[in-house]
């Protein structure tokens, strides 16, 4: 898969994009199948999936048995290279007296496309109109059924699978659209059963994971009804993805594409209509702009060489990544623009917010000894508990919801499996702690709740006046401040998960009652939208106000943070921002 | 799905996957970086995810070794289902293990080195007599009152701290070698068409049928 051309191919472009992620990769993807020229820059280096991706590797041949350290924090054969929640060179820092803020960054092509959980929640009705609903945090300024469309199109384009089960505010696709989900484990199924006594309900989860081939042909005239040399190139692509195999992890990303990542899914087909070029280690400083104001293009340095570049485009699409992308603003001072580009309400960088997360893991009886089978599936979930208590919110002392996301079976050994069986059995060693081996095996399920943050005040990121990076570039400062509804939404979850492995005959042997800020990985905001330019960075379709050929394609936008996994939600509202873009484009607006 | 769809992707998944390298074809231990040819040095962050190599030099003596083969096959002894800890190279294991240049690994190297070297002071106290020399009674007499850290008498308190660490790690290593991984009955790591949910059996001994 040769995506790299390795530098820009012609002077000036239609569209510079700034980062291949999930919201770089689909506007790229869909811009270079218009016919448009897209050049995209990448901060981190090339990374080709096929070749790179250990499927079915072994703990016992990665260094340490593969188990987690400060340089992959998610363990060895996790997808991430060349960064994490440090990334050599490249700072930030903990404004005095706050909470401490981490900062997942990936330095690839793809970025964390290629490690992330699959997770493809929509975002329902109720996400999209927070404020009127509790006059907590901000409305969106657009509606669930204006974005319905774009969801149905990106879960048929990437591949998701789940049902539709008419739930409250955990929207069903249209029909056809999902790939049926896989069958519940062992594990799934017994938690389930005390779930439907409890009045929690557990159902097929939806992951971007192909549970069987994609219609090559439907999908692709479905996604380009107009466009028939598109369809074909989308179609062709498409024939290369495989179907899961039911082993190994997704987050060491996969070679045969049967899950969604950028480099797999999107990149590859947008390469192919001749119209995108990518350049890798890249690192964009500011957005440039000219004397009335107009995005010009971006100032990038090239790593190799350490010398200062610019690309010139009519167009700037931001996709950096929540906070990536405000730093770029930020730095992109001007005299038209002293506060930074597109800062005219001060609001670049405000409204960070992450998703609040809490866990335990119990051990339950009733699971030891489970004769041996495989239990591997599609490695993530195959069910969920979508949030339930819409109805007695009031009474639960905080505002939003969250989902739980749940854990266990006879999975590959690692260092951890086995690790707290000295405790568990009174100090065994020799033959007895090997027959208690057999007997635990597989005996323990993990709970872990995601849940929805609201946007406040104090959450925030900005430059560090006293630090810049190895690149020059100044960096982020974190502020960060959880409010009660998170702190008592994490202490609800703490609870449910005690009563849901109690109820199942269970004993909690672990808990993490709160995960630090950023440790969700979910971090959203920072450019928010809306339909007010003095309260938000972004018009309604994520257009910055000031600069009108300048937009924002990641999770910054995002004007609240609902439990549903932002990726899905990101690729859905920068396909309707694509839409808008062009739309302006035949219009001569931009 | 076609099963004829099926096939020819399963087919092609092998396919591909083997220029990836598959578990079971390759020897599983990692090389060291010292073994010719040198591989080209990478950031730790970013290191070769399908060849791997170990960058650091291990740092226990043979002596070491030698008491600490003892200790883990006392802990993973040889049974009817497997082969013992130091037959599978658990030692060396942990030897690469405390080596390693990150915090919780050289926290290790503290407590597994002066481990070792406090078994040693008390089977001479005891025994007269290194830990690796005593024999089989002699090894339990100290490893019993070693074996649990709440357990353990306040002069033994170091000594069963060690102890529990040593367990993790070696049960850590010993489970996640293929011998490990068949002795708990793990099946997976292997491609297939479909996945076919719990059995029978399974779904009766959860009261699930």
């Amino acid at each position: 898969m040769p995506l790299i051309t390795g530098s820009k191919t012609r002077p000036s472009y239609d569209v510079v994009i700034v980062g291949s992620g999930a919201g770089g990769g689909i506007s790229g993807y869909l811009l270079a199948q218009a016919g448009l020229k897209v050049l995209m820059v990448e901060a981190g280096r090339n990374y080709k999936p096929l070749e790179e991706t250990p499927m079915l590797n072994l703990p016992s041949q990665a260094p340490l048995r593969g188990d987690r350290t400060p340089d992959k924090p998610f363990g060895f054969y996790d997808a991430t290279v060349g960064g994490g929640w440090q990334v050599p060179g490249e700072p930030y820092t903990t404004a005095p007296g706050g909470e401490e803020f981490i900062w997942w960054r990936p330095r690839m092509l793809g970025g964390r496309t290629n490690h992330w959980g699959r997770i493809s929640l929509r975002m329902g009705p109720y996400d999209f109109k927070p404020k009127s609903r509790d006059g907590l945090g901000f409305d969106w300024p657009l509606t669930y059924d204006e974005l319905a469309p774009y969801y149905d199109k990106t879960e048929a384009l990437i591949g998701v699978y789940g049902s539709n089960e008419g739930l409250e505010n955990t929207p069903d696709s249209s029909p056809g659209i999902l790939l049926p989900p896989p069958k519940p484990r062992a594990f799934e199924l017994l938690t389930k059963k005390t779930c439907d006594k409890l009045g929690i309900p557990v159902i097929p989860s939806r992951l971007a994971i192909l549970s069987k081939l994609l219609d090559h042909m439907k999908v692709s005239r479905y996604i380009h009804p107009d466009n028939p040399k598109a369809a074909k190139i989308l179609a062709d692509h498409m024939q290369t993805r495989l179907a899961c195999i039911w082993a190994t992890d997704c987050g060491r990303g996969c070679s045969i594409g049967a899950n969604f990542q950028s480099t797999t899914v999107l990149l590859p087909p947008a390469v192919a209509t001749g119209n995108l070029d990518i350049i890798t280690d890249a690192m964009v400083r500011e957005v440039t702009v000219d004397k009335n104001g107009r995005a010009t293009g971006v100032h990038y340095i090239d790593k190799h060489t350490r010398t200062d570049r610019h690309a010139a485009g009519r167009t700037v699409i931001l996709a950096a990544g929540s906070s990536e992308s405000a730093r770029i603003l930020l730095n992109s001072k001007s005299r038209m623009f002293p506060s930074g580009l597109s800062n005219g309400s001060g609001l670049v960088g405000r409204y960070l917010m992450d998703t609040t997360c809490s866990d335990i893991s119990a051990q339950i009886p009733a699971l030891e000894n489970t004769p041996p089978h495989n239990e591997e599936g599609a490695s993530a979930m195959h069910m969920y508990m979508p949030w339930w208590l819409y109805k007695e919110q009031s009474k639960l002392g905080f505002a939003r919801g969250y989902h739980i996301e749940f854990h266990g079976g006879k999975r590959m050994p690692n260092m951890g499996t086995f690790g707290a069986l000295g405790a568990r059995t009174n100090g065994a060693y020799g033959k007895k702690l090997k027959q208690e081996a057999r007997r635990y095996y597989g005996s323990n399920i993990s709970f872990s709740g995601r849940g929805e943050m609201i946007p406040n005040d104090k959450s925030y990121c900005e430059l560090d006046p006293d630090l810049v990076d190895m690149w020059g570039i100044p960096v982020l400062r974190f502020h960060w401040k959880w409010s009660e509804h998170e702190t008592k939404q994490a202490e609800h979850m703490q609870k449910t998960f005690t009563q849901i492995a109690e109820s199942m005959g269970g004993k909690v042997t672990s808990r993490i009652q709160m995960r630090k800020p950023g440790e969700g990985i979910h971090e959203v905001g920072t450019t928010r939208m809306g339909d007010d330019r003095r309260t938000s960075v972004l018009n309604g379709q994520c257009q910055s106000w000031e600069v009108k050929n300048l937009f924002i394609t990641d999770g910054s936008p995002f004007v609240s943070n609902a439990d549903k996994n932002p990726t899905l939600s990101i690729m859905a509202l920068a396909w309707r921002t694509c839409d808008y873009l062009m739309a302006e484009m035949k219009r001569r607006n931009i | 799905m076609s099963s004829k769809l099926v096939t020819i992707g399963r087919r092609d998944a092998l396919k591909r996957i083997a220029t990836v390298g598959t578990g079971a074809a390759v020897a599983p231990h990692v090389v060291l970086a010292a073994d010719p040819p040198a591989p080209p040095k990478r950031p730790l962050t970013d290191p070769d995810l399908v060849n791997p190599v170990i960058p650091w030099e291990k740092v226990l003596s043979a002596e070491e070794l030698k008491t600490l083969a003892v200790l883990c096959d006392l802990i993973v002894p040889a049974d009817e289902h497997s082969p013992s800890a130091s037959k599978v190279g658990v030692p060396d294991f942990i030897n690469e293990w405390v080596s390693a240049p990150y915090p919780t690994q050289q926290a290790d190297q503290q407590t597994i080195r002066g481990g070792l070297a406090w078994l040693n002071t008390e089977s001479h106290k005891r025994f007269g007599r290194a830990f690796a020399d005593l024999a089989a009674a002699q090894h339990h007499q100290i490893c019993d009152d070693i074996c649990h850290v709440p357990k353990a008498k306040p002069q033994h308190k170091v000594g069963a701290r060690f102890f529990d660490r040593l367990r993790s790690l070696t049960v850590g290593g010993f489970y996640t070698t293929p011998e490990g991984m068949k002795d708990v009955q793990y099946i997976g790591n292997v491609p297939s068409a479909s996945f076919e949910g719990p059995p029978p059996e399974v779904l009766k001994h959860l009261k699930l049928l």
